[in-house]
């Protein structure tokens, strides 16, 4: 049975849901990184691409329009983020129980709205998903092609972030202030420039990337909202950003890791291969605390990541 | 030498500052200051702590809005509204503790937060840095990373960074707390140059060999201007005397009374971190009853670990320490502070002290679980404030008494607090390391007359200091410490603080002006960095 794995198909299929998989967590995870490279870390991904997921379902079903699900989800996503840097940029409240916070707020309202807005109905009703999206000649390689450029408009999108917050964060004046931020924020406040402006636009970046990070999961892929059903993305989005060593390109290889595990745990599921499917689940987790064992040495974090700035 | 510009008496001052008001609730941090430098002056602000010093710079670098008075720019009235105006008015501060990312390198810590446009501005600035750095003939490695740098090299990125924003006054907050002798030598040469150059320059020092150098005094006092004089027309004594407000005696260390037994040994200890990073290695010191050996070095050579390998805070690799026969290795921080070793650490108010408990509390830290402190499962709390009542009366603790919480004490009084613990502890051994860093002249007596005592009552005593005046003053015996290394022990009294100097970057030969020499003593001194 576990030859049935060797088969080209089913290797260019769990590579193709390798890559689909990874989109949501990716761009939660190049959000993250930026406003973690600001020295904030935001622990509430979870609630935040939960958010994402549902206003920009619930958009899409009232008007009819991906786009304007998709731009709904964006702003849920800064909303919440902005809640959260109020509380712990301007407020100064800790950063973990905030983030602790903004996960039960996304949960709590997403669930409530859902059962509110749909209580007299049998079903909650689906919306039209968005198709793939083929490259013209580039989706015919053979295999290359199925697996890299038959994807979503998102996917592709997702994957073009990464040397966009690259050349972002290392290559520009505003993201050498926003690491110098994260690493000494008084370097950036005696040149007379505003720490907590910088802090403001790279939270409310992270978390309009993980609302639309959540909205794949609803307007690219399952077409119904189901409670809760983020369903550990946004953690493993923490997790990456860590197994990356905060810099894009790493990010995105553990991204695509991570994600590969999962299709694969799919696919040895699809051809019935006998292990206990929890564990098939739990396997991306497993993996993403493994990593962080090994990871926790070599990787650099932000000096001030976590640390509210004071001026003395 | 100094010299002052011939035009100083006719031109139009840098800065003038009109009676400068600054409060704090009620507290009043700058009382009416005054204070007037001139293109090409060096100009010195001496104080004690709390005397306004940091409150007068914060103002003239717009971190804080004075309440009242003015302060004049070249002739021009200026209101900071932030740094980014006193900036743009040419004032430029170097900060006490480095503000610098050690993850960036040179170039990318001067150019942060300047230029427009998406574009970094580093091929632009590249050109004008390094004639900055010409006209200091600087050698500095603009893509060096700085955390790699010595800390005399951190220096000079903070004051490349000031100029490169166009700094026409320099602010420099205690530039030489952390520099070998000879590096603040280099670095007041550099300065002679820069002020030639028309620069203008505040120092906040205390110390007097440097404040001597000044062309001016501004002396502050509870935030008041006590005066204002040139330097060649005044003196040490009576500089001292008009920042403390009375004469201080010097402190005579006189003949120690020690029979020579040794009370601890330490002997060929070995230490390395968790990367296996070398800390201490081959280290050997004994320790005589009724002696103070002193323990120079420049931070982060392996002091702090010596200190805490002692109290059993660090285990060692490899070694043996011995007190009056008995092996302390294996011995925990309990045990070995129950056998007479008293230990005043670095850091008061992160290894010291527990900052949110009361005074009372922290004076029987460690012996909480003895009677008379413990009665049945409870805190004999009577008993604990009468002690605590009586260690604020014998060491003068300014406080609200013994339930004063020990986080809003200053650092004087905080030392206070603890020298009253671990001086009542420490029957065979004390070690200080660092004691009197920070403190104010009047407290830093007062703690070398502490420290005198218990040697003449017989203890051992270790200190490490990075005052060299105070060490020889104090010190029978002097152990030069570097990279984790005794270098060499020198007699006490008659010791050449040049030598120590040398000993202290390595034992190069290192001449001021000596491009060479800076750059090696640079590379010696990094691991004065790694904490």
């Amino acid at each position: 049975m576990w030859s049935d794995l060797l088969n080209l198909g089913i290797i260019v299929s769990v590579l193709a849901a390798t890559i689909r998989i990874a989109t949501p967590v990716l761009f939660s995870a190049l959000g993250e990184v930026t406003a973690e490279r600001a020295g904030v870390y935001n622990m509430g991904i979870e609630g935040t691409m939960l958010m994402g997921a549902f206003i920009g379902w619930l958009a899409t079903y009232e008007s009819g329009s991906s786009l304007i699900g998709l731009a709904a989800a964006l702003l849920a996503g800064a909303v919440m983020s902005l809640i959260f840097a109020v509380m712990v940029i301007s407020l100064k409240i800790d950063q973990i129980v905030t983030g602790l916070a903004l996960n039960l707020l996304g949960s709590g309202l997403s669930t409530y709205w859902l059962r509110a807005a749909f209580s007299n109905m049998e079903k909650v009703p689906g919306i039209t998903v968005l198709r793939t999206w083929p490259v013209p000649f580039l989706s015919d390689i053979p295999v290359v092609g199925p697996v890299l450029f038959n994807q979503g408009a998102l996917t592709y999108l997702a994957f073009l972030l990464v040397p966009v917050i690259w050349l972002f964060l290392f290559r520009s004046r505003l993201g050498l202030e926003i690491r110098c931020i994260g690493e000494n924020p008084k370097a950036l406040d005696i040149k007379g420039h505003s720490v907590a402006a910088r802090q403001y636009a790279a939270v409310i970046f992270g978390g309009a990337m993980a609302g639309l990070g959540g909205a794949c999961l609803t307007i690219a892929s399952t077409a119904h909202f189901v409670p809760d059903m983020v369903n550990g993305r946004g953690w493993l989005a923490l997790v990456i950003v860590i197994a990356g060593g905060w810099r894009p390109g790493w990010i995105l290889a553990a991204a695509l890791f991570f994600s590969f595990l999962d299709a694969l745990q799919l696919q040895i599921q699809g051809v019935g291969i006998a292990i206990p499917y929890q564990i098939l689940l739990a396997l991306p987790y497993i993996a993403a605390i493994v990593a962080l064992m090994i990871r926790r040495r070599a990787s650099r974090a932000p000096a001030m990541l976590g640390v509210s700035y004071r001026r003395e | 030498m100094p010299v002052s510009p011939a035009h100083a008496d006719t031109a139009t001052p840098r800065l003038q500052v009109q009676r400068l008001t600054k409060r704090f609730g009620a507290l009043v941090a700058n009382d009416a200051v005054s204070l007037t430098v001139m293109p090409g002056e060096l100009h010195c602000l001496l104080g004690e702590n709390g005397a306004g010093k940091s409150t007068l710079s914060s103002c003239l670098y717009g971190l804080y809005r004075p309440d009242e008075g003015d302060i004049h720019v070249d002739g021009k009235e200026m209101r900071f509204a932030s740094p980014a105006d006193a900036i743009a008015a040419g004032i430029g501060m170097v900060h006490q503790h480095f503000v610098l990312v050690p993850t960036f390198t040179v170039l990318e810590n001067i150019i942060v937060g300047t230029g427009s446009g998406w574009r970094l501005p580093a091929a632009e600035a590249r050109p004008k840095i390094e004639a900055i750095c010409r006209r200091l003939s600087l050698a500095l490695d603009l893509d060096a990373e700085v955390g790699d740098l010595s800390v005399g090299q951190q220096q000079w990125v903070e004051i490349v960074k000031a100029l490169y924003l166009g700094a026409r006054l320099l602010i420099l907050d205690e530039p030489t707390a952390v520099l070998t002798p000879q590096e603040s030598a280099l670095l007041f040469a550099s300065l002679r140059n820069m002020l030639a150059d028309g620069l203008s320059i505040i120092l906040i020092s205390h110390k007097m060999n440097e404040v001597m150098q000044a062309d001016r005094v501004t002396v502050l006092r509870r935030g008041h201007v006590v005066g204002s004089v040139r330097t060649a027309e005044s003196s040490r004594h009576e500089l001292t005397t008009m920042m403390v407000g009375r004469a201080l005696s010097a402190i005579e260390a006189g003949e120690r009374s020690h029979d020579g037994t040794t009370i601890l040994s330490v002997k060929n200890v070995s230490m390395r971190d968790e990367r296996g990073v070398s800390l201490l290695s081959d280290v050997s010191l004994d320790f005589h009853a009724g002696e103070i050996l002193g323990l120079a070095g420049i931070a982060g050579n392996g002091q702090r670990e010596l200190f805490e390998a002692i109290c059993g805070l660090r285990p060692i690799d490899a070694g043996e320490i011995m007190l009056e026969g008995q092996s302390l290795n294996h011995r925990n921080p309990h045990e070995i502070y129950r056998m007479g070793v008293g230990h005043v650490p670095e850091d008061r108010f992160k290894d010291g002290l527990v900052p949110d408990f009361s005074i009372a509390e922290n004076l029987v830290l460690g012996d909480h679980r003895e009677k008379p402190w413990r009665q049945g499962l409870v805190l004999a709390t009577g008993r604990l404030r009468e002690a605590a009542d009586e260690a604020i009366r014998n060491f003068s603790i300014a406080c609200n008494g013994a339930e004063a919480i020990v986080r809003r004490l200053s650092g004087g009084n905080a030392q206070k607090v603890i020298l009253a613990r671990e001086l009542a502890r420490a029957s065979r051994v004390l070690l200080c390391n660092q004691p009197t860093r920070g403190l104010d002249v009047g407290v830093i007596e007062y703690v070398h007359r502490q420290i005198l005592e218990k040697r003449d009552a017989g203890a051992a005593i270790l200190l490490a200091s990075e005052e060299l005046e105070d060490l020889i003053a104090l010190c029978d015996r002097i152990a030069v410490i570097f990279r984790g290394e005794i270098l060499a022990v020198l007699p006490g009294r008659q010791a050449d603080i040049a030598e120590i100097g040398r000993l202290m970057a390595g034992g190069t030969d290192m001449q001021a002006g000596d491009q060479d020499g800076d750059r090696n003593g640079a590379r010696n001194g990094d691991r004065g960095m790694s904490n």
